[in-house]
């Protein structure tokens, strides 16, 4: 598979913040990518420096194989960007902007287009400052859909929109994969990026701590197991893995590593099982675990192995 | 019947006050705010009172010397027009004649930047919708903004009054209130500006025409009549910078005028008031009209958006300068009816205007004129170009397939050839008025033309800088409006005050010839052109390398 965003080792900093220290991110081409990280954690300077408007101290980067700095022209006319804020000139029609976008890059397909205004619903004779945040998101959304581009880089892009719309934007960004597009989705949304994202990066504090398809990062999670038992169990708190282990008498709760369950099931079954209930982890676990700040980080650390605590903000030691 | 009546009353009367409320926590905010600019703005207008006085004391040492200088400026309508009427001959009158335009001119423009930014900019922004969902009432915006301008006004006319108490303290005084109620009458105005449009750049812009309609009017009436011997001109009567120069503090001290201004700032004041409650938040009186669906064939790129978004303000300062021109032309003429025995008039005129015929003299003053305001128009053309950077603007833009040198090139081709373009017009109608008044058109306007054409190359030094500072200082962009305050004080105050050769040379316009009259060498153009190329191109160099974004 082509790559079509390569970034590696990328630093930047504004005054004394690190902004970005170090990060790496790989897009494949003709995968919806998923971009997340808690506020502040440098997604939107990520962007900027792929984009070229901003210019990265020390790492490398390409896009669609141009340097995004030295050949910025060139690499736009196959890209669309929309940013999570959208401001548009109060003077100008919502309209007159989709196709001044459309010109500026490859390109405006005009069916899609009107289609794209009729789905969102989106009334283009309105002038810039008139519109409410969701439609000025509506405006940049259209354009970007509607223009011959072979890579799209959605900065939160659907804040403001309602779940209806929500839900088009969804369908949207499903058939720009279909068609082969690759695009960079920046999103607090969890459930969007679950239903539209093959492969996510999580970033924290401009660095990148986690990347891989959604499946891969379950795996790196914890399976919550309650059960009952018909005798004690023995030998739990010994298995590699375990988290919070919660044994009262013949009930038991316990964390384990998902790639351990295995060994946990056999202990259980050995006591007799009366009842099981095994909670697959959740994307909020897996988020959560990420977006955790280093407050309770370092606070769970010093509390660790007292067995209290539900385990999932503990640090993994990596 | 009357139980509701009452409840009517008593709703109303609890109405008012709610509409107030938090007007004290939005007034701390506002001077917050300002706790840079307001300072500043006051400071350079109390200065400029109390160093004048210096200055003119040490130009025109002698009583004889003072007493001639009124009388040769008053015999004048072209000087009149030019510097203000002179009511008197004691350092404080000559203090007021000198700057006292000046201040009330500043002290309305900073007004209406003051009243602007904490009315429609707030609600342009979304930010007064934030802060109206708080327990903030429906007139405490405006009445908070209303009163920061005061405070602002408040303190100038200490200054001001405070810098000239040696001189008289009535007179002191009077000057001080002159001014800082000047400056509450176009706040006013340009709260009521506020109310009436949408966008804040042109509530500013209007505002800021009623300003300049004002001092058109105040040069006008001065041209036509001295107003030091009788009752005045009409048009100065008609203006409320006339009405500040009227009451000549440290002369006839009139209070009366004084009080014209304090009436049209509470009228204007109350209208503002009354069309701000009655009006949604972030909504204006006119509504706006829906625009085309699809983008016309000439909106094809970033020039033809540049166009759009610079088109508004060209088309203003073309107004501008064909009203001012055509004024100005057909008070020109007669300027040599009072050629005067006096050595003092000649010199003043020369170094503002230059040597041959006081007709010329006189227009080379206001070719000069319209050529130092006009820096306003191009450093607040090229710092278009920096908006829309910090407004979020330029970052989509320049993430299409768009050059940051072509991004840039599409506004600064307007900031380059607007103000050739402007001048051209303030060119013609000058050049028509004056051929028309003196009956010689043919003759008269080809000259007047070049003169004011010969303005571009300074005019363009001051675009060069702005765009220098906003490719390698962006975050000092505004320094240019220094820059430009700089200008157009030296060019409007620097003769008449005796200020030193080396002082004006900091100046573009010092080092342009004095036309039409006087003899045209290519050095000083081509020096002007070479370092606007300079700037330039290093600016875009900068711009080209730096980050973009807020």
């Amino acid at each position: 598979m082509k790559t079509a965003i390569s970034a590696s080792g990328l630093h930047k900093s504004f005054g004394r913040t690190h902004a970005l220290d170090g990060l790496d991110l790989e897009v494949e081409a003709g995968e919806v990518h998923g971009f997340l990280g808690p506020n502040g954690a440098g997604k939107s300077t990520s962007i900027r420096v792929l984009l070229g408007l901003l210019r990265a101290d020390s790492g490398a980067v390409q896009l669609l194989g141009k340097d995004p700095w030295h050949d910025a022209v060139d690499l736009h006319q196959h890209i669309a960007y929309v940013p999570g804020d959208v401001t548009l000139w109060r003077s100008l029609s919502g309209g007159e902007v989709i196709d001044l976008y459309g010109r500026l890059r490859g390109g405006l397909d005009q069916t899609r287009r009107a289609q794209l205004l009729e789905r969102f619903e989106l009334d283009p004779t309105k002038k810039g400052h008139t519109y409410s945040k969701g439609n000025r998101q509506k405006v940049a959304l259209v354009a970007a859909f509607a223009s011959e581009v072979e890579l799209l880089i959605l900065d939160e892009p659907t804040s403001g929109l309602d779940p209806l719309m929500e839900e088009i934007f969804r369908e949207c960004v499903a058939e720009e994969r279909d068609r082969g597009r690759t695009v960079l989705l920046s999103s607090h949304i969890l459930s969007e990026v679950e239903a539209l994202c093959g492969r996510v990066s999580i970033i924290r504090k401009g660095r990148r701590v986690e990347t891989g398809s959604l499946a891969e990062l379950r795996h790196l999670t914890r399976t919550s197991v309650t059960a009952e038992l018909a005798a004690a169990p023995t030998g739990l708190s010994g298995l590699p893995g375990v988290h919070g282990l919660d044994v009262r008498d013949r009930q038991v709760k316990l964390q384990v590593d998902s790639d351990k369950l295995d060994a946990v099931l056999r202990r259980l079954t050995e006591a007799g099982v009366r009842s099981l209930t095994s909670t697959p982890p959740t994307l909020e676990e897996l988020f959560l675990r990420h977006y955790q700040d280093d407050v309770t980080r370092t606070g769970t650390e010093t509390g660790a192995g007292t067995g209290s605590g539900t385990g999932s903000e503990e640090a993994v030691a990596r | 019947m009357t139980a509701v009546a009452d409840a009517r009353v008593t709703g109303r009367a609890r109405g008012a006050s709610r509409d107030l409320t938090g007007t004290g926590t939005l007034l701390r905010l506002a001077l917050r705010r300002d706790r840079i600019m307001m300072p500043v703005w006051v400071l350079c207008l109390g200065l400029t009172a109390s160093s004048t006085v210096g200055r003119l004391d040490s130009a025109y040492e002698t009583p004889a010397q003072r007493t001639q200088l009124v009388q040769d400026m008053n015999g004048n309508g072209a000087t009149r027009a030019l510097f203000g009427t002179a009511f008197g001959d004691s350092l404080g009158a000559l203090t007021v004649w000198r700057v006292g335009a000046f201040l009330t001119v500043f002290a309305a423009i900073m007004s209406l930047l003051i009243v602007i930014r904490h009315t429609r900019e707030e609600e342009e922004t979304g930010r007064q919708e934030a802060l109206s969902s708080c327990v903030v009432g429906r007139r405490a915006g405006l009445t908070a903004a209303l009163l920061t301008v005061a405070i602002a006004n408040g303190a100038v006319t200490l200054l001001v009054a405070g810098g000239l108490a040696a001189q008289g303290g009535s007179g002191a005084v009077a000057l001080g209130l002159a001014v800082g109620l000047s400056g509450m009458a176009f706040g006013g105005l340009a709260a009521v500006a506020a109310q009436l449009t949408e966008s804040a750049r042109l509530a500013r812009g209007l505002s800021a025409a009623a300003v300049g309609v004002a001092f058109v009017l105040r040069m006008a009436g001065d041209a036509a009549e001295d107003g030091s011997k009788g009752s005045g001109h009409v048009l100065t009567w008609l203006s409320p910078l006339g009405w500040a120069e009227y009451a000549p503090p440290f002369a006839a001290e009139r209070w009366w005028p004084l009080l014209l201004i304090a009436v049209l700032a509470a009228a204007s004041i109350s209208v503002a008031y009354s069309l701000a409650g009655r009006r949604d938040v972030g909504a204006s009186f006119y509504a706006t009209r829906p625009g085309p669906r699809a983008a016309g064939p000439f909106l094809t790129g970033v020039f033809g958006l540049g166009w759009r978004l610079q088109r508004g303000a060209l088309a203003g300062w073309v107004a501008g300068f064909v009203f001012a021109g055509a004024i100005f032309g057909a008070i020109s003429d007669g300027a040599d009816e009072f050629l005067g025995d006096s050595d003092q008039t000649r010199e003043i005129i020369e170094r503002m205007g230059g040597a041959q015929g006081l007709n010329d003299a006189f227009l080379a003053s206001m070719v000069g004129i319209l050529g130092t305001i006009l820096t306003v128009y191009a450093a607040s053309s090229v710092l278009r170009l920096r908006s829309e950077e910090t407004d979020q603007r330029a970052e989509p833009l320049l993430s299409n397939a768009v050059s940051r040198l072509r991004w840039a090139a599409s506004h600064l081709v307007i900031s380059y050839l607007g103000p050739v373009a402007v001048l051209a017009v303030g060119g013609l109608a000058l050049g028509l008025g004056y051929g028309l008044a003196a009956g010689d058109v043919g003759g008269s306007l080809p000259r007047v033309l070049g003169a004011a054409l010969s303005q571009v190359p300074a005019v363009w030094l001051v675009t060069s800088l702005t765009v220098l500072l906003i490719g390698a200082l962006p975050k000092y962009s505004a320094a240019a409006w220094g820059l430009v305050g700089w200008v157009v004080a030296l060019g409007w105050m620097g003769p008449a005050l005796k200020v030193s050769q080396s002082v004006m040379n900091t100046s573009p316009f010092s080092h342009l010839p004095k036309l039409p009259g006087e003899h045209v060498t290519a050095a000083p153009f081509v020096w002007m052109l070479l370092l606007s190329a300079v700037l330039t191109a290093g600016g875009l160099v900068a711009l080209r390398r730096r980050d973009i974004g807020g």
